[in-house]
């Protein structure tokens, strides 16, 4: 079969990095082609290129076989390349039909002609079993849903090349479930896809070929029913990884975080926390899963304080914290790594040191007196630079806005970890982090266990609730509808307490 | 909003420059400019329809008569707050102007200071008085043209069968009483029986109050009212315009400057029956011919009066009758002569 | 736009000076537009800076000290929306502030009986405190019902100009309706001897409390916990509420230190630049002065004292630029248009690029790159 895009020798260099160095990257018509790395693998910039953003050093492209210069993203639409960024363009409160249409819209007369294009639009999505409703509003539908949107509007261009840049990040599971059906479907009707991601599970599921980069450089590309999943990796990382987080059997303790009874209101004013009570013992990990929105980020802001809580109470170490303010749940030994670390774990304006003291900037030694020792503070940071292995260009002075997400949640983890809390909630550590990232967290996180502490993991990724977990509580709709052992129990019996279909052992 | 309105100036200037600058090219200038003056403006700015334009006006007066070239013999200065009242005096007089001139009563702090800094510097302050060697102070007789206004709105009610009239002033002190004062004591000279409404509003740029105030007097009968009262009085000339409009004769009477336009309604018809003029040009352009001449009073206060000009009524008035205007003249006569004066304060 | 540390900090001097330079740029092609030559608006600026007047060749020190005066006021109204900014409000109110505390000033000055020594400082601490208090009422409203600070600042402004004409004309009992009796000698910063060495300018000592106040806004915002903690809040409010800082109370108290910096402007005028209470005919526009000072200045106590004098320079020669034959509004097309340019930050930081050639080019995608996880 031919090649439809061709990448020959591609060399990209920004000041002090080269961050694609002779990649070549051949795409065969009708396939879905992954391209795995790293977060600063070179991934990006190897697709901004290919749509149009930058311009190469040197290398050359072939679309169709015919050599062209892709000046900017125009050339790109004009080629037939779309791409489904992972932070959608869209306008909220226009409806799927005008989002899609914008910047081409149909007229008959003066007016737009939103009929005939909203008709378009419903046979697109029935072609390509998107079940996208064209007159429902952007900001009404889910963000599985808006992805859709974004692949239509690719289609709707005649796109006959989709680059989709970690389109999973954002979905559920069973969201990516659907997500992969569609992108068969698309190859199906002849698209080609570009998959841009660092998950291997969704590349082993969905993708033909699959090529690696590993810090600029091509490493390899691989038929990805050949390869096995820590092959890859390995190709990915450049040493073994291990996907199982070793760890040796829990000796829970005695109970450090006591919830009874708590009752917490959500954003719309009804109760998202339902009279949910769990205990936490020492030396033990309790994962709570659950569907997206089934309570889990009430829950956390009443712990933590960043919510009122309407009934029952919260006992740290047997005190009652129930009406506290966050910092004396802090000093009371309470530790918190939020689930939206730009929201709430860091201010990114601020620099890397002093994100590392959000929490004791007042206290000595960064500061004596109310006046911040800027020396105390830049050590503090240097020594947890060294011992969480931050990656950050200038040190301690580094924004904390131009660091990689994982490097972001390192941070936070180094900062949360060091104020060494003996009740810990960590929410979401490795959402959008590569896999190097995801093992060195699950690593530290079973050595806090290890070191006595009680450790609350709330994640919406089940494999991670299950390597990391000793004990399981599963959350639906505000209740807690069952909790289990960890190495008694499965994917399949936790989806079913998920959806509310199976309660047990409360 | 403050850009927004030097955007629309960007414009006009640009306009109105290339106008300006043919004009002055063709004016021909003396051999050797004998006089150079200055104005400096409060916060109105040099177009505000009232005394710094009226001001301006009498230098520009003096100026082309002496055949005087603008920018460089005569120019201004605009104010854009109360603390560049110092600094714009003091650049003219860093200057060495002959003469500068300041126009209404804010100034009074900053010229004793500026005629402090520069002892040698004339000096000319209009409406109030500053006590220093080489200031003039020009005020004005308002009394007296308020007594002759008074006299045409007597005799125009008394004419028409009406037998109230109204005062309305801006707010309460000796200045605005003396205006209060010349009216009353005009009408009384010719309509004994009339009986007269007095207010202050309490403000000098609210024209919703001024509006209020003459709805009340002339809901009370009023058939003319006098303001003095600045901008609060626009109100009142508009009431008096929305009554007459709907067949309801009622009139305002000007103050300052002849404000027969802003009355005007309908076709050639206008509201403002007569207006008290206080001819602040007259003033400047007096003055500045005394200090071209080595007169410059320093240290003196000269009242401008119905004998030099410096009140009175308009040349012309449409709505006041030959036989009026003749009675006015009478007594203004009677005024200048001495044979008729007028208290200052009013009568309780 | 990526936060690329160094860079950033040369982009963040390089944007503001840009600006002016094109705020200039446009000042002369207007006065072109006008027929007059440029060169008078920059002779008059170099005399507005320094004195001397190039094209006469003569020398008056007057200019300097005039300056000096025109600029205190607003390099406070700078501090004040820069501190309120920095704690992520946006403190329209400055004005209001400044009026309560020269009322407050007026107060003090009319009543007290002291020796200068403890006159002047009492004046001016009950300045601050007046337009402290003033802040206060938004930062209040802000953190008790999150009504936003714009709405009440602007408000508030009305409410001070009827507050201080009301109190001037009826508590302080004014002759001629718009002025009260003049201080005593004991509360007036004015110096003779400031006055005589720039040769009979305004002048007055208020320049050191000015001085103090870009020290402590600096010392406070960049030095201090309590500064860190307000800094958290400007950034990211859910961050700080996280770290478990007071938000709430930040922002109450960032808008009390906000308008005690406006409330000192305001007995600053009131005892240095005047030496009586005033009724105002109208807002003098020291407020949207000290916005536009805070935006050039990029909310850093440098910037605003920096920014602070080139927009009191362009107050100060103004008479004569006008004398000149300038019209006065050039002085404010060239304010606003530098504020138009500071607030078209990305565009400016394009064009300095273009005129940084390739290498620059290089750095701004960098900046991209970064961002996108490379």
């Amino acid at each position: 079969m031919a090649y439809i895009i061709e990448m020959l020798n591609i060399t990209k260099d920004f000041p002090g990095i080269r961050a694609n160095d002779d990649v070549t990257l051949q795409v065969e018509k009708g396939a879905i082609h992954a391209l795995l790395g790293e977060n600063g693998a070179g991934k990006s910039t190897l697709m901004s290129i290919l749509f149009g953003l930058y311009q190469p050093e040197s290398g050359r492209i072939k679309v169709r076989g015919q050599e062209v210069k892709v000046t900017d993203p125009n050339v790109a639409n004009e080629l037939g390349i779309g791409m489904v960024h992972q932070h959608f363009k869209l306008v909220h409160n226009f409806t799927v039909t005008e989002n899609i249409i914008l910047g081409l819209e149909p007229r008959k007369g003066l007016a737009v002609d939103i009929d005939s294009a909203s008709k378009k639009v419903a046979e697109l999505s029935k072609l390509y079993g998107l079940a996208v409703d064209p007159h429902a509003k952007i900001e009404d539908i889910s963000v599985g849903m808006q992805q859709r949107v974004e692949i239509l509007k690719m289609l709707y261009r005649d796109a006959e090349i989709l680059i989709f840049d970690e389109p999973t990040a954002v979905l559920t599971p069973q969201e990516i479930r659907e997500l992969i059906a569609i992108m068969r479907r698309l190859v199906e009707e002849g698209k080609t896809i570009l998959l841009i991601t660092h998950k291997l599970k969704e590349i082993k599921e969905v993708a033909d070929r699959c090529t690696v980069l590993r810090r600029g450089k091509l490493i390899g590309t691989v038929e990805v029913k050949d390869a096995s999943e820590a092959a890859m990796a390995e190709m990915m990382v450049g040493r073994e990884v291990s996907f199982s987080v070793d760890k040796a059997a829990a000796k829970p303790g005695d109970t450090v975080l006591e919830i009874k009874e708590l009752c917490v209101k959500n954003a719309k004013g009804l109760l998202g926390v339902k009279n949910l009570s769990i205990e936490l013992r020492r030396g033990e990990i309790l994962g709570l899963c659950g569907i997206d929105g089934n309570g889990q980020t009430e829950l956390i802001q009443a712990l933590t304080g960043l919510t009122k809580i309407e009934s029952g109470s919260v006992l740290v170490r047997g005190e009652d914290v129930t009406n506290l303010p966050v910092r004396q749940r802090l000093d009371r030994g309470l530790g918190h790594i939020p689930e939206d670390r730009h929201r709430h774990g860091l201010v990114l304006d601020f620099r890397l040191d002093e994100n590392m003291v959000l929490h004791t900037y007042g206290k000595p030694p960064f500061a004596r007196y109310g006046i911040l020792d800027f020396e105390a503070i830049r050590k503090n940071a240097e020594r947890l630079i060294e011992e969480f292995d931050v990656r950050a260009g200038k040190g301690p002075a580094t924004a904390a806005r131009s660091m990689s997400g994982g490097n972001q949640q390192k941070a936070i983890l180094a900062r949360e970890i060091d104020r060494s809390p003996e009740a810990f909630i960590i929410a979401q550590p490795t959402r959008g982090l590569d896999v190097g990232a995801i093992e060195y967290i699950h690593k530290r996180i079973v050595a806090e266990r290890d070191k006595g502490k009680a450790i609350l993991l709330v994640s919406l990724e089940l494999d991670e609730i299950l390597d990391v977990s000793d004990r399981i509580a599963v959350i639906y709709g505000g209740e807690i509808v069952g909790v289990v052992d960890a190495k008694e129990t499965d994917e399949n019996e936790l989806g079913l307490m998920m959806s509310g279909s199976l309660r047990k052992a409360v | 909003m403050k850009y927004g309105k030097i955007l629309f100036a960007l414009l006009a200037i640009a306009l109105v420059m290339s106008g300006c600058a043919k004009k002055e090219d063709a004016a021909v200038a003396p051999a050797a400019p004998a006089f150079r003056i200055g104005l400096v403006t409060d916060l109105g700015g040099i177009d505000d329809k009232s005394f710094n334009q009226s001001t301006w006006e009498g230098v520009v007066r003096f100026a082309q008569a002496n055949g005087l070239k603008q920018g460089t013999d005569y120019k201004y200065l605009q104010s854009s707050a109360e603390a560049d009242y110092v600094p714009n005096l003091s650049t003219f007089a860093d200057e060495k102007l002959d003469l500068i001139v300041a126009p209404g009563f804010l100034f009074e702090k900053a010229m004793g200071e500026v005629a402090d800094k520069y002892p040698q510097q004339k000096l000319l302050v209009i409406d109030t008085v500053v006590q220093k060697p080489n200031v003039v102070s020009a005020v004005f007789a308002e009394h007296e043209g308020s007594f002759l206004v008074g006299v045409a709105a007597g005799l125009k009610a008394k004419a028409d069968g009406k037998n109230i009239l109204g005062f309305i002033g801006g707010m309460q002190f000796p200045l605005i009483e003396r205006f209060q004062a010349g009216f009353e004591q005009g009408v009384k000279a010719v309509f004994p029986e009339a009986r007269i409404l007095v207010d202050y509003a309490g403000d000098f740029g609210a024209p919703d109050k001024g509006q209020a105030l003459a709805q009340k007097q002339y809901n009370a009968g009023a058939y003319i009212i006098f303001h003095a009262a600045g901008g609060t009085g626009n109100g009142l000339i508009k009431e008096a315009k929305e009554r007459s409009e709907k067949g309801d004769i009622r009139w305002a009477i000007g103050v300052d400057k002849d404000q027969y336009a802003d009355g005007a309604y309908g076709a050639g018809k206008s509201a403002v029956l007569t207006s008290m003029l206080k001819r602040v040009d007259v003033a400047a352009h007096d003055v500045a011919v005394m200090a071209k001449n080595g007169q410059f009073p320093g240290g003196t206060v000269k009242v401008f009066s119905l004998a030099n000009n410096g009140v009175g009524i308009p040349e012309t008035n449409p709505n006041l009758s030959a036989d009026i205007v003749a009675q006015v003249k009478t007594f203004a006569q009677q005024v200048t002569s001495g044979a008729r004066t007028i208290s200052e304060v009013p009568a309780k | 736009m990526a936060d690329t540390g160094a860079g950033s900090k040369s982009r963040k001097v390089l944007v503001p000076l840009a600006a002016v330079a094109l705020g200039f740029v446009l000042g002369s092609l207007v006065i072109l537009i006008t027929g007059r030559s440029p060169l008078l608006m920059f002779n008059a600026i170099i005399q507005g800076i320094t004195g001397f007047n190039i094209m006469s060749g003569s020398f008056n020190p007057r200019h300097i000290g005039e300056l000096v005066v025109q600029s205190m006021p607003i390099i406070l109204t700078g501090l004040c929306v820069g501190f309120a900014f920095r704690t992520g409000l946006f403190n329209i109110g400055a004005e209001g502030q400044l009026m309560m505390g020269a009322l407050a000033a007026t107060a003090v000055a009319l009543t007290v009986r002291a020796p200068a020594a403890i006159h002047v400082p009492l004046i001016l601490l009950a300045g601050m405190a007046a337009g402290g208090l003033w802040g206060a009422i938004p930062g209040y409203f802000k953190a008790r019902f999150n009504v936003h600070e714009v709405v009440v600042t602007i408000m508030l402004n009305y409410t001070a100009l009827h507050v201080n004409n009301y109190t001037i004309l009826n508590v302080f009992g004014s002759v001629d309706r718009v002025k009260t009796a003049e201080f005593p000698a004991s509360a007036l910063l004015r110096s003779p001897f400031l006055a005589s060495v720039t040769n009979g300018s305004r002048l007055n000592w208020g320049f050191i409390p000015v001085v103090l106040a870009v020290l402590s806004f600096w010392f406070i915002l960049e030095k201090t916990s309590f500064g860190y903690s307000l800094r958290a809040v400007g950034f990211n409010k859910d961050a700080a509420k996280y770290a478990g800082m007071k938000v709430e109370r930040n922002v109450v108290l960032s808008m009390i230190i906000a308008g005690a910096f406006a409330g000192l402007a305001g007995a600053v005028i009131t005892t240095g630049t005047f030496s009586f209470g005033r009724a105002l005919p109208a807002a003098e526009g020291y407020g949207f002065d000290g916005i536009a000072v805070a935006l050039v200045g990029m909310n850093h106590a440098p910037g605003i004292l920096l920014a602070g004098l080139l927009f009191g320079v362009l107050k100060s020669a103004g008479p004569l630029m006008q004398s000149a034959g300038i019209p006065r509004e050039i002085g404010g097309i060239i304010q606003a248009s530098i504020v138009m340019f500071v607030a078209m930050k990305l565009g400016i930081e394009r064009l300095l690029m273009m005129a940084r050639g390739r290498k620059a080019k290089a750095a701004l995608e960098a900046a991209g790159a970064e961002e996108a996880g490379v």
